[in-house]
């Protein structure tokens, strides 16, 4: 929960909103997140996680980061914590 | 005053060789340069390859004290300049030297020197830096050297703009020469950004490969760094035929604009604006033009927007263009790339041998224009250009004609 939490956090500071404005089934484009935005969002959530994420903006489908909506973003981020945890 | 504007001399220095003309022989044999980087803390970083230059002995060809002076930008362009020079046959007299100078582009300077202090005084810890810090990372350093090295005496300044910084400068140096307003232009650009700091800033946008520059192919993933130089000598022609010197091309068009749209992302509109403006102001129709060196990045955004700016800007006689993106074998050369890239377009006009597009495994439908693929080609050419686009969305396109 504390993961899902926090990706609202970071997505709301870069869409201007508040959390309880990002819907679980949102998508970055919904929440007028463009290209640029994308990249600062995983910039942003790979210091708060202290994570790598796997991410090429020339292919994001073939980059095994799911990112199509909110719960895929905060479900891929978990899975990488407990990959890259220990 | 309009004059006729004519190459005598180009020197290169990069991972393909050390000359202009192994650059070249390299290109037209499709040899890939990119491999594993290697400089310190390479390990830290998640894109580990480049088109870096190996094997270089700084001390063969510099002093001691030459080398405190110059970045690795600065030396490769020396290099390059000496060949280019040595090739023109010119040397400057008292009153040449003041109807010569000097315009290179760079994106990045003295970045190296700027990553190595930098590391000295945060991460070392250390309280001192070499007292020659400040002339050895300033932008104009290799286009100062490169006039202190030749004596030459007039225009000499850098032109920054990212990716574009070459073409520009070569842009400017032509149009200096065209007008009157300098005789002999050295130009061209330089750059060596293969270090941690370097890389890592560029990992942040998540823009470069991990395996590979593969223009125009569907596979296409990414960018990839390169570092180097070229450096040509420009001439008024009247000049070059009165001391009968050996013309390589002739500097016919050049055009730049600005998207005025997105910082990073490209605009279709503004490339075509700056190609169909360059073949204009050399005086040729579309269909004269037989060669197109593309920006070619490899990118999945750059290089079908760049062949949608072929089309947007020369309709149908787009179909009869050969195109090449000689960075999937020299890399992303930043400030200098557009200058290593002459090169090709050189030898398209004078030589009608086409430099290929390596690793092109299938083209991608939205890149569905002539690619020059893996192998090079032999065509008569008239007129070539050379395409730069810059993040910031600036654009400049020369446009070569065979010398005749």
């Amino acid at each position: 929960m504390a993961v899902h939490d926090k990706i609202k956090e970071i997505l709301a500071e870069q869409a201007l909103l508040t959390p309880e404005d990002v819907a679980d089934t949102a998508s970055l484009q919904d929440l007028g997140i463009d290209s640029l935005g994308v990249v600062e969002v995983i910039f942003a959530i790979e210091e708060e996680f202290s994570i790598s994420v796997p991410f090429n903006a020339n292919d994001p489908e073939a980059s095994n980061f799911d990112i199509s909506s909110v719960h895929a973003i905060s479900a891929a981020v978990s899975q990488l914590i407990a990959q890259q945890s220990g | 005053m309009t004059n006729r504007v004519v190459i005598t001399g180009q020197g290169a220095f990069c991972a393909l060789g050390g000359t202009a003309d192994a650059v070249v022989n390299a290109m037209l044999n499709g040899t890939c340069a990119i491999g594993q980087m290697d400089f310190p803390d390479v390990g830290r970083l998640s894109v580990q390859i480049g088109a870096q230059i190996k094997g270089y002995d700084a001390n063969a060809l510099f002093t001691r004290s030459e080398q405190a002076l110059y970045d690795p930008f600065t030396q490769y362009a020396l290099i390059a300049a000496k060949e280019a020079m040595a090739q023109s046959g010119l040397t400057l007299n008292d009153a040449l030297a003041l109807q010569t100078g000097v315009v290179l582009g760079s994106a990045g300077g003295g970045l190296q020197t700027q990553d190595q202090n930098y590391k000295t005084v945060y991460e070392d810890g250390k309280n001192r830096v070499h007292p020659f810090v400040v002339p050895r990372l300033m932008m104009n350093a290799a286009s100062s050297h490169v006039s202190m090295a030749h004596g030459a005496k007039g225009p000499c300044f850098t032109v920054s703009t990212a990716c574009a910084s070459s073409n520009h400068a070569m842009g400017q140096a032509f149009q200096m020469v065209r007008s009157g307003g300098a005789q002999v232009m050295i130009t061209g650009g330089s750059d060596s950004m293969l270090c941690f700091g370097g890389i890592k800033a560029w990992e942040g946008l998540r823009v470069l490969s991990p395996d590979g520059c593969r223009p125009f192919c569907e596979t296409r993933n990414g960018m990839v760094q390169g570092e180097g130089a070229a450096v040509f000598v420009f001439e008024e022609l009247e000049h070059a035929k009165a001391r009968g010197a050996t013309i390589l091309a002739e500097v016919a068009g050049f055009s730049m604009t600005a998207d005025a749209a997105d910082i990073v992302v490209p605009s279709a509109e503004g490339a075509a604006r700056a190609m169909a403006a360059s073949v204009v102001d050399a005086g040729l129709n579309a269909d004269q033009i037989g060669y197109v060196n593309a920006h070619g990045t490899a990118t999945a955004v750059n290089d079908k927007t760049e062949v949608a700016a072929l089309r947007t800007a020369f309709g149908s006689a787009a179909e009869g263009m050969a195109i090449s993106s000689t960075k999937s074998m020299h890399g992303h050369i930043m400030g200098g790339t557009g200058a290593v890239e002459l090169l090709s377009c050189i030898a398209a006009v004078k030589d009608g041998v086409l430099a290929p597009t390596v690793n092109l495994h299938s083209k991608d439908p939205a890149c569905d224009l002539d690619v020059v693929a893996n192998t090079a080609r032999e065509n008569p050419v008239e007129a070539a250009i050379s395409n730069a686009f810059a993040f910031g969305g600036l654009n400049a396109v020369i446009t070569l004609k065979r010398f005749s």
